[in-house]
């Protein structure tokens, strides 16, 4: 994949991989060997008919590839792009061990952009309406897909946004250099053209309650889709001092707030410029982080994660791109505190240094601190990505909607039935954090259970 | 909720740079309660901030805000006139306050928190509280809702700090007048700056009065999923959007809120500098947007 080089990414949030020509898509299609047992498909959380997608390419029939895609995938210009393809599709692709795997993600994000650029979207036909209506509740992956799928089945279909944009993780979470904002504004674009109502500044909970939705405004059916938005702490001392993020909080502002272009926005993120940054988590969203303060200018950037390469959640191309970039890894490393002055600034950060024990419960080894290994390292801003949690609003304000624990949605894994009847969920806010895939996989199951609760009646 | 936005029905300066604004927001009118909130967008590249809603009307849809021009966003808000649009309106956000049969309450306001105090109070008198009222200004035309003040409480005294209009002093010389006076307090309220808020907190700690406080930390979404506005209370970091704004004082780390609120401040100085040179750029953002939407396909 052709990419911007990294001394000029690293000064830009324009997008990194540029993206395959005609020319290369060709010859990564050819390398696909047409298996008679595609196992690739099975590695696809959501079954996309990749042998045959990429047989349309090789014929130069993008616009059909790109259509055989949408049957089971509606934002293949995300996942393309994001996806952890070397754990799904390319991870069981046959030609993985010994050749490397098709660049399945490539070619569908390839694809993809040739149907958006082309302006020929197909978008699919609208059923005659039932005459009922559906809320959706959040507009990350999982509620977007319901909402395509509900529509075309001749629903009313609203999706209710807290936030002033639409689009979740997709918006608010994961950079400009990784997916830019327009590709997901086009597909709400698609998704508005077909039928669907967006109403952001809406807080379900706050603003309206989810009985109210079914009693007041209406609604026959509703979809919780809000995500798995709360930011964890670490829970050591100095979290509150000055330049100390969640990752939420700093990848809001640059992301869905554009403070990298203060003060043309306004605003306002910490001056990284020639800052010495850390960010404590080996996931997407630390690599996210630690990527956006090397473009706003920081001097060092660190990867603060407490066990070792091969347990870092992240996919495999942030991290490589990562070190490309300069940021530097301080794996087997966990902070201890941070230390501030006296007007309650972050300055540094102390460190233990951490070894492999043995294997955990989630089969990762587990790291166990090095006695006497502390150390002091210096810091103007530090990021925390060590996970999220359940967004609680919806919850709170539904005393008959039940959840298990960590306050997630309890929702039957066929149907994403809830215990109330009426209500799906769907998403992270059932799963936990997981991906955009899986999101969207679980946001079409429930848009086949709600078409058919509604069409039946049956609960 | 138009295409532009949520519309201004009412736009009055109260004071020099404070401002009411009644805005059409139906679903805010409908289910807001004292103490909530909203965050408000101005325009396409504007900053996301916390205002409390002073009052609603469910039947006309509608709720007030009233506020001071201190930094960018509010001096340019403060522009804005009876049939502009705000973009982004959204609430009623934070926990309402807990407003039941206390006895005596004495609420002190300092400032435009007296706009924040207000519905509370309201709602105080209203469950049955004798609600004495302490209204503090820096001098006498800074001095807002002094009559709708009066027409909640059942005792109100004025407090200015250069004597120009009231009584000279502090509001806080004031609480401790009544306690010295002997009177029977039962909760005390407090909304204003920060140094404020810890002085009264420090003169009711010893006698042991409840005490409650409004904070004001720098906010972004609003909804728990930023963090940003995390406030330590009674040793435990807070979300002040979802767990608050109220909290009670005796556990609040002021000085970590007041270290924390002037994170931006170079930014802010930065954004009001440029702003204050070129006053003309902030509206000619919200004009180019109504004509952008004009002209797009709906
Ligand atoms: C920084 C970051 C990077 C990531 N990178 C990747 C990646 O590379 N690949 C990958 O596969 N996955 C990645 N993920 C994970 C992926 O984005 C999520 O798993 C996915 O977005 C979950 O989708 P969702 O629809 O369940 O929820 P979300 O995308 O979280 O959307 C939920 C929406 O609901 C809204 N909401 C919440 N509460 C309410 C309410 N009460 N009322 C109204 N609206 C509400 C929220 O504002 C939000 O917009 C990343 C996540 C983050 C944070
Ligand atoms: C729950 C709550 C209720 C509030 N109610 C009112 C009200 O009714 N009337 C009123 O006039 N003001 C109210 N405020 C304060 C108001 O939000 C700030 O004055 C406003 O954000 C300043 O923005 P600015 O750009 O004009 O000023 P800036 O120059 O950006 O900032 C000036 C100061 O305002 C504070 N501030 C800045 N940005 C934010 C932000 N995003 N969130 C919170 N504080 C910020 C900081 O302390 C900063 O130092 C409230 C704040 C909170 C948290
Ligand atoms: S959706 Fe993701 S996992 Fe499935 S084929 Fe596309 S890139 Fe692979
Ligand atoms: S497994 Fe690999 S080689 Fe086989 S069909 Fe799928 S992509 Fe092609
Ligand atoms: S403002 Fe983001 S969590 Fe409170």
């Amino acid at each position: 994949m052709p990419e911007q080089k990294p001394e000029e990414r690293r000064q830009n949030f324009a997008e990194v991989n540029l993206g395959l020509n005609f020319h290369l898509a060709t010859q990564e299609a050819m390398r696909c060997l047409e298996c008679a047992n595609p196992k690739c498909i099975d590695g696809c959380p959501v079954g996309v008919k990749v042998k045959d997608f990429i047989a349309l390419v090789l014929t130069g029939d993008y616009l059909g590839a790109a259509a055989k895609i949408r049957e089971d995938n509606i934002l293949p210009a995300v996942t393309g792009r994001v996806c952890p393809q070397e754990d799904q599709c390319e991870g069981t692709c046959i030609m993985n061990k010994k050749f490397g795997a098709v660049g399945i993600g490539y070619l569908e994000r390839f694809v993809a952009d040739y149907e958006r650029e082309s302006g020929q979207i197909g978008l699919p036909p609208i059923a005659p309406p039932t005459g009922k209506k559906v809320a959706i509740v959040g507009s990350g992956p999982a509620g977007l897909s319901a909402a395509g799928d509900l529509v075309q089945r001749g629903h009313q279909v609203t999706v209710f946004e807290a936030l002033h944009e639409v689009g979740g993780v997709l918006v608010y979470g994961i950079p400009e250099f990784r997916l830019p904002k327009e590709i997901v504004r086009q597909e709400v674009e698609n998704m508005k053209r077909m039928g669907v109502e967006f109403q952001t500044n809406v807080v379900v909970g706050k603003t309206v309650t989810v009985d109210e939705l079914f009693g007041e405004e209406g609604y026959h059916a509703v979809l919780v889709a809000t995500g798995a938005g709360l930011p964890q702490f670490l829970g050591i001392p100095g979290e509150d001092l000055c330049g100390v993020y969640s990752a939420n909080e700093f990848l809001t502002r640059v992301n869905l707030m554009k403070a990298y272009k203060f003060p043309e926005y306004d605003e306002p993120i910490y001056n990284c410029r020639g800052k010495n940054v850390a960010v404590v988590g080996g996931g997407n969203t630390a690599m996210d982080a630690i990527r956006s303060a090397l473009r706003l200018g920081a001097k060092n950037a660190y990867v603060i994660y407490r066990r070792s390469v091969a347990e870092m959640p992240a996919r495999a191309e942030e991290v490589k791109h990562a070190r490309e970039e300069g940021v530097q890894f301080l794996l087997l490393n966990n902070p201890i505190g941070f230390l501030g002055d006296e007007k309650g600034w972050l300055r540094a950060v102390q460190c233990i240094k951490m070894e492999l024990g043995p294997a955990d419960e989630s089969g990762r080894r587990r790291p166990v601190p090095v006695q006497g290994s502390e150390y002091v390292l210096p810091l103007d801003v530090a990021i925390i990505a060590v996970g999220t949690s359940s967004n609680p609003l919806v919850q709170s304000t539904t005393p008959d909607l039940k959840t298990r624990k960590g306050g997630y949605i309890e929702a039957d894994p066929e149907t994403l039935k809830t215990s109330k009847m009426g209500v799906f969920g769907a998403g992270d806010i059932v799963t936990g954090a997981a991906t955009v895939i899986l999101a969207m996989g679980a946001g079409r199951k429930a848009a086949t259970a709600i078409d058919e609760y509604l069409r039946t009646g049956v609960w | 909720m138009g295409i532009e936005g949520f519309s201004i029905a009412e736009a009055r300066f109260l004071a020099p740079d404070v401002k009411l604004f009644r805005v059409v927001a139906p679903r805010v009118a409908r289910k807001q309660q004292p103490g909530q909130f909203v965050i408000i967008r101005i325009h396409e590249h504007g900053e996301r901030i916390p205002l409390t809603i002073a009052d609603s009307n469910p039947t006309e849809g509608t709720i007030t805000i009233i506020v001071q021009g201190i930094g960018k966003t509010t001096k340019l808000l403060n522009r804005l006139n009876a049939g502009d649009f705000i973009l982004d309106v959204v609430g009623p956000l934070g926990r309402p306050s807990d407003v039941r049969l206390f006895g005596t309450v004495v609420v002190i306001s300092g400032g435009v928190g007296t706009a924040i105090a207000y519905p509370i109070a309201k709602a105080l008198q209203r469950a049955g509280n004798h609600v004495i009222t302490i209204l503090g200004a820096r001098t006498k035309n800074l001095l807002i809702l002094e009559n709708e003040a009066r027409a909640v409480s059942d005792e109100v005294f004025v407090i200015t700090d250069d004597g120009s209009y009231g009584e000279k002093g502090l509001v806080t010389g004031k609480l401790d007048a009544l306690i010295a006076g002997g009177k029977k307090i039962d909760l005390v309220l407090a909304i204003g700056p920060i140094p404020m808020m810890r002085a009264v907190a420090e003169k009711t700690r010893p006698c042991g009065i409840k005490t409650i406080v409004s904070l004001n930390p720098i906010m972004v979404d609003g909804t728990g999923m930023c963090g940003g506005c995390r406030v330590q209370v009674a040793g435990r970091s807070q979300f002040a959007c979802v767990d608050g704004p109220e909290f009670d004082a005796h556990e609040v780390d002021f000085d970590g809120l007041a270290k924390r609120n002037a994170m931006y401040r170079e930014s802010e100085r930065q954004a009001l500098e440029q702003f204050v040179s070129e006053p003309e750029s902030g509206p000619e953002l919200i004009r180019h947007r109504c004509k952008l939407e004009d002209v797009a396909p709906r």
